[in-house]
């Protein structure tokens, strides 16, 4: 291949003199990466990497504190335990905000998939798009009007029932979810449209043809051929929820404690960044450790 | 993949290298002669367009803002931007760890003439000079105390906040160095440096009944009021004095018994500020009687340290009543902290937040 190319390449030569050389392949390539891979080394790589030798710091490397290495940031799930229930209850809002986007997002792509009625598709594809053109912060307030006491919630609850209480769930885990959910949705709708769309029609007719029932035909063929976008749906939420610090602040209130908000009070309250940037890498690390436990069984519903 | 001549793979790559360059070309910031960067919270007295307004009339000087939302921002901000700012806005307690990590310059004082009747007790606090030289020119000082909703009955001691008939109804400053202050108040100990650590974190953790939520802004603060979220609540004299005025939200600020923590913010020249001439000016305008009068009665400040200044407000003035002077006498002045009792504050507040979140 490359020697028939090369000879090619000679007999043009001989033909036209001017002629353009063909360049090997390797630098056309390095070429193109080279700003994509240079930008990553910028700017996610190195900060990385310094977060992480800050990890091992005795003290935040600016002004007059002398630094020590130490390994001391790495036990404060030793030293204050009350970060193990804060870490739990992160995992868990992971959890459930994952699960409730993968049900919603799951129908809803499902719903994208079925609508093929002239522009319907593209409609309804911009009106789930659309809450990702507005700032997340402006969609988190909008939240608190919704559902504090007197908010919008209980105005029509009140026009229905007047001597009804308040249906207020601001500063509750439920609205945190309910935030989070909101936030992360359009991912997995998107992930799990993009799988559902490749599923050809034939294979749901001949299952209906053969008596299939609808439920069969959702946990025998829907599900697990859309399932490579339902998990990597799944890992897009899972990781920025459980380090998420914005919903449950504003949304949470008095239980609004999660990772993200101990590890950003230590970068913007504490100046404490060692331990800030240890947090991180702990969190990380449990992370990881999950996915790989579970890659396994993933990986089986990929297969199969 | 496509093939990509020589010459087209370089044109590529130059024209690339040359937009990148014609970025990084363009002066980041287009300084005027007379211009100062003010590095403040966002809508804290600096940057009232009405105030910058008279003062480029006066001096010429124009005056540009950056903010930041907390005071650990404040200090990260100047020593990763040397040269960037000329005025800074920071907390005595906040001052002295700045002068010690040589982030700020000596006042010339005699630039200042306001400072003249500026009380001498501000002056010369412990956290705004050092070895007798001010490193901040005093400009508003102000309590944390109680906010209550009118009506209700005026708390005699911070204890309230843990009083069962306000269940649910309790609002606390998400702030660790507050609220330890706060709980070596409620348990009888000093503010600055309490010894019993444990018995701090367990007055704040007999809250958790009461706490709605955790503020963190005064805007935050001022939705969640008037939405009627809380009655009582950790408050600053200031921001109470602004929401009964400007927001006419129902509010009463009380110094219990224990007294205030007290603050006192000055007016810092960062070592490396560009235009040093021209934020001493800002400095002066900021303690001067006519702007602190306009500022006072029109937005509702904090009291001013200049004495001058403080005197030309109407009697009936809400913030004057406020800042009574009679509360000095009880009031604890936030001090610098050592690094080891500050993570330690933080510490217990972490604790304490992820007590109230269970």
């Amino acid at each position: 291949m490359q020697n028939d190319q090369l000879a090619l390449a000679q007999t043009r030569g001989s033909v036209d003199p001017r002629v353009k050389r063909p360049l090997p392949a390797w630098v056309s390539t390095t070429a193109l990466l080279l700003p994509t891979y240079g930008w990553l080394t910028i700017a996610i790589f190195l900060p990385l990497l310094t977060m992480l030798a800050f990890s091992f710091m005795s003290a935040t490397p600016m002004g007059k504190t002398p630094v020590e290495f130490t390994l001391k940031q790495y036990r404060a799930f030793i030293d204050q335990p009350y970060l193990l229930r804060i870490g739990f209850n992160s995992l868990m809002m992971g959890f459930w905000t994952t699960l409730f986007c993968a049900i919603l997002g799951f129908l809803a792509a499902v719903a994208l998939v079925r609508a093929t009625v002239g522009k319907t598709r593209e409609t309804l594809l911009v009106l789930i798009l659309l809450p990702f053109w507005t700032n997340g912060l402006v969609r988190v307030f909008s939240w608190t009007m919704v559902l504090r006491e007197n908010g919008f919630l209980d105005n029509i609850l009140h026009m229905v029932a007047p001597d009804a209480g308040s249906i207020s769930i601001l500063y509750t885990r439920y609205a945190v979810v309910l935030g989070l959910v909101h936030g992360y949705l359009p991912y997995m709708i998107l992930t799990c449209y993009i799988a559902l769309v490749t599923i050809d029609d034939a294979i749901i007719e001949a299952a209906a043809s053969l008596g299939a029932r609808w439920w069969t035909i959702l946990y025998k063929i829907l599900i697990p051929m859309a399932a490579p976008g339902l998990i990597s749906g799944a890992v897009l939420i899972f990781i920025p929820v459980i380090g998420s610090f914005m919903e449950p602040r504003i949304l949470g209130g008095r239980v609004g404690v999660t990772m993200g908000t101990v590890i950003e009070d230590q970068f913007t309250q504490a100046f404490n960044w060692p331990l800030g940037a240890s947090l991180s890498f702990t969190l990380l690390a449990v992370v990881l450790a999950i996915f790989a436990t579970f890659s396994g069984v993933l990986r089986g519903r990929t297969a199969g | 993949m496509a093939e990509f001549s020589r010459r087209n793979t370089l044109k590529l790559m130059t024209a690339t290298l040359a937009a990148g360059a014609s970025f990084s070309l363009l002066p980041r910031k287009v300084f005027a002669s007379g211009q100062i960067t003010v590095l403040n919270w966002q809508g804290y007295g600096t940057d009232e367009a009405w105030s910058l307004k008279q003062f480029t009339e006066k001096t010429g000087i124009s005056v540009v803002h950056d903010y930041y939302s907390s005071e650990s921002e404040m200090l990260t901000k100047m020593r990763t931007n040397p040269g960037a700012y000329d005025l800074v806005v920071l907390n005595a307690a906040r001052c002295a760890q700045a002068v010690a990590e040589d982030l700020l310059q000596p006042i010339d004082f005699s630039k200042v003439p306001n400072a003249a009747t500026v009380d001498e007790a501000l002056r010369s606090n412990p956290n705004f000079s050092k070895d007798g030289v001010g490193f901040a020119v005093p400009w508003v000082w102000g309590m944390t105390a109680l906010a209550i909703r009118e009506g209700k009955p005026k708390p005699e001691s911070y204890k309230a906040l843990a009083d069962a008939t306000y269940k649910g109804r309790v609002a606390m400053d998400d702030d660790a160095i507050i609220n330890v202050g706060i709980g070596a108040l409620m348990t009888g100990q000093d503010m600055n440096d309490p010894q019993d650590l444990a018995a701090v974190t367990e007055a704040l953790k007999s809250i958790k009944p009461n706490v709605k939520l955790l503020w963190s802004t005064e805007d935050q603060w001022n939705k969640s009021f008037a939405a009627d979220e809380f009655d009582l609540s950790i408050f600053w004299s200031g921001g109470s004095v602004r929401s009964k005025r400007n927001s006419k939200l129902p509010v009463e600020f009380v110094v219990p018994k224990e007294g205030a923590v007290g603050w006192v913010d000055g007016l810092g020249i960062p070592a490396t500020a560009p235009n040093p001439e021209g934020a001493l000016a800002f400095a002066n305008w900021m303690i001067d009687p006519a702007f602190y009068v306009e500022w006072a009665t029109k937005v509702g400040a904090p009291a001013s340290s200049n004495s001058a200044a403080l005197d030309s407000l109407p009697a009936d003035d809400l913030s004057r009543q406020v800042h009574n002077p009679d509360y000095l006498k009880t009031m604890s002045i936030m001090s610098a902290l050592p690094d080891d009792r500050r993570e330690a504050f933080n510490n217990v507040w972490q604790e304490v937040k992820a007590f109230y979140a269970e």
